[in-house]
């Protein structure tokens, strides 16, 4: 087990911040440099790294954050309409507004624990993906999904007298359009300072307490520590990552509907991190743009592009081929997101991390032995250490 | 006036009688232990001191505070630990991590948001906790997983998570069960050298050997009830003692 040094975590900041920053860079070459998804890893991102501090430490198994996702885009939404433009905020009031929402409900579900506080998140969310379709249509604007409108108030910006144009005007960050690269700095920027502060909580003793809840609760209390405040606080601060996350999503492309809030947005959330690696820093992160890299890529291709590709062989194995795989891409992809998360957690139930550290160890390994032949003495002294 | 007052508890479970006017002193700075064959109600009576159980009826008085009707949290803070028959640590967590967590709860309280500051650089609680493991001999193994540790180590480790808190009341269930002869001496030293802090301590054991080396009262539990207490050698004599052990029969 590695352990976390200060110097060393300063060290996974700055890859980390480089890597973020330069991903237009090196995604080029698999075609996934384009702002749009880019904007979906950062703000997929965010999401994952809130749940895990939930999921990850806690191992309370949330099915509904989606909730907060929602509610997060609706205010973002609303602050465009009813204030400004500008991004601040429509980001400011959309975390607010879901930490309120994530203290309720995480207040009535964490009386229970395990799989009743899985179905009781569930519950809510449903809730208020329900409440979203139809009583709620006076602030969600039900099937259509909130828009913005010529008509809007936006009373901030005509206060300070921002000009009139002609359309709707776009999301900015003091003048700066929320689209395209400069949309995606922004999320990635938000998702840096997001993964600071959840670098922070990790090592801190409020973390350390988050772990001992997942560990042994039981212990816990007859330790003298008090579980319920430990375990509302990461759940509202998960909540909050949710909000920002939703109100992201409104900043780059300002509409919200309720089927952000359906369950599967929930389930997705908990397959970027168990596939990334639940209760490790970057896991969820990876999981993440894992997971929106190959949706994005399977299913754009189509029968045609199939076809393409066996185009080599003759005729009846490739129309057999074409019909076999046209299963998996397409429409389809989540069937081949379904065998990527089996075979995951059949082989690497740590998640990516765990297959990243699989391969260091090796490979370390490895050189240790080879070390060992020339000093066998030094390293027969340093194995029992480890 | 003990630290520990337990009056006239009952507890039932169905028709069966689990506790039955169970009456305890306990005073301060010294070692009690409580005897009893299987089934006695010996565990019964120690999850109702720790907030497990909560009794039909009867009082139970820590210094002067009653200790039924609030959290086990709360009478941890109140300056009561416990060991249990089986380790209850946290077995994902490394040993030192075990020890730190105990360590913060008494210096912080039941909750505290410590969100900033890295737990590894609070050189003050990173002391206290290096201090505890050494005491208990297991410092070499601090960075290992709890989890990994054999079933005497982790007795130990229990000790240590429950010592860094200097407890006013320490409940010990069966600190010994399953443990080597050599273990269990080692063990009997630990609490020899705890006794010396002055920590009064509750001792359930069934070895008498632990019993006779470390209390220094005894109270004898048949059927749910106290039936008789003393020092340990008055308490060998007694023939209720022995006929609750041996069902009336005479060596």
């Amino acid at each position: 087990m590695i352990t976390a040094t200060p110097r060393k975590d300063l060290l996974l900041m700055g890859i980390f911040t480089f890597a973020v920053l330069t991903m237009p860079i090196w995604l080029a070459p698999i075609g996934a440099s384009y702002p749009d998804l880019l904007q979906r890893f950062a703000i997929f991102g965010i999401f994952a790294i809130g749940f895990n501090i939930l999921f990850g430490l806690t191992g309370y198994l949330s099915f509904g954050h989606a909730a907060f996702l929602g509610v997060g885009s609706y205010t973002a939404v609303w602050s465009f309409k009813l204030l400004s433009m500008s991004v601040v905020p429509a980001v400011i009031f959309g975390v607010i507004t879901s930490g309120l929402f994530a203290v309720v409900i995480g207040y009535i579900s964490l009386r229970r624990s395990g799989i009743y506080f899985s179905i009781l998140t569930l519950a809510f969310a449903q809730m208020s993906y329900n409440l979203a379709y139809s009583v709620l249509t006076p602030i969600t604007n039900g099937e259509t999904g909130l828009q913005l409108s010529l008509n809007d108030p936006r009373a901030l910006d005509s206060l300070v007298g921002v000009a009139e144009t002609s359309g709707i005007p776009p999301t900015n960050f003091f003048g700066i359009e929320m689209s395209g690269y400069s949309g995606f700095y922004f999320c990635a920027i938000l998702m840096i300072i997001g993964f600071y502060i959840s670098m922070r909580i990790f090592r801190s003793p409020f973390g350390m307490m988050l772990r001992a809840v997942k560990s042994n609760s039981n212990r816990m209390s007859y330790t003298g520590l008090n579980m319920r405040p430990y375990t509302l606080t990461a759940f509202v601060i998960s909540g909050m990552y949710a909000g920002l996350a939703g109100s992201l999503m409104a900043v780059t492309d300002p509409l919200a509907g309720a089927e952000r809030m359906q369950w599967t947005a929930s389930g997705e959330v908990v397959l970027m991190t168990i596939l990334g690696g639940v209760g490790t820093l970057i896991g969820p992160v990876i999981g993440a743009g894992v997971i929106k890299y190959f949706e994005n890529i399977f299913s754009a291709i189509n029968e045609n592009v199939l076809h393409g590709i066996f185009d080599f062989l003759p005729e009846v194995l490739q129309d057999g081929a074409v019909a076999v795989l046209s299963l998996f891409v397409g429409e389809g992809w989540h069937l081949t997101l379904g065998m990527l998360f089996m075979l995951i957690v059949i082989f690497l139930p740590g998640g990516i991390v765990e297959g990243f550290s699989r391969i260091y160890e090796r490979i370390r390994n490895k050189n240790n032995s080879t070390n060992g032949k020339a000093d066998a003495v030094g390293s027969a002294k340093v194995q029992p250490g480890e | 006036m003990g630290i520990l007052e337990v009056r006239d508890v009952n507890k039932r479970f169905g028709g069966l009688k689990a506790l039955d006017k169970v009456e305890l002193d306990v005073e301060e700075g010294s070692v009690h232990a409580i005897i009893g064959p299987n089934g006695a109600g010996k565990s019964t009576f120690l999850n109702c001191l720790v907030g497990l159980l909560v009794p039909d009826s009867g009082s139970v008085n820590f210094n002067g505070n009653s200790l039924l009707g609030i959290k086990p949290h709360e009478i941890n803070q109140a300056g009561v630990s416990r060991v249990f028959q089986t380790p209850e640590i946290f077995g994902d967590l490394t040993l030192l991590d075990n020890v730190v967590i105990p360590t913060l709860a008494s210096r912080d309280g039941a909750f505290k948001l410590n969100g900033w500051k890295r737990a590894d650089q609070d050189s003050e609680i990173i002391g206290r906790a290096e201090h505890m493991l050494e005491d208990v001999g297991l410092i070499d193994k601090r960075n290992m997983h709890a989890g990994s540790l054999s079933r005497g180590d982790k007795r130990r480790l229990e000790l240590a998570m429950c010592l860094v808190q200097n407890p006013k009341l320490l409940l010990l269930d069966e600190p010994t069960a399953g443990m080597s002869r050599a273990d269990t001496n080692n063990t009997i030293d630990l609490l020899k050298r705890i006794g010396e802090r002055g920590i009064t301590k509750v001792i359930i054991e069934h070895d008498m050997h632990v019993v006779f080396s470390l209390a220094d009262k005894v109270s004898v539990m048949a059927q749910g009830t106290v039936i008789a207490e003393g020092t340990p050698e008055g308490i060998k004599g007694d023939p209720r003692v022995q006929e609750a052990y041996l069902g009336g029969a005479h060596l």
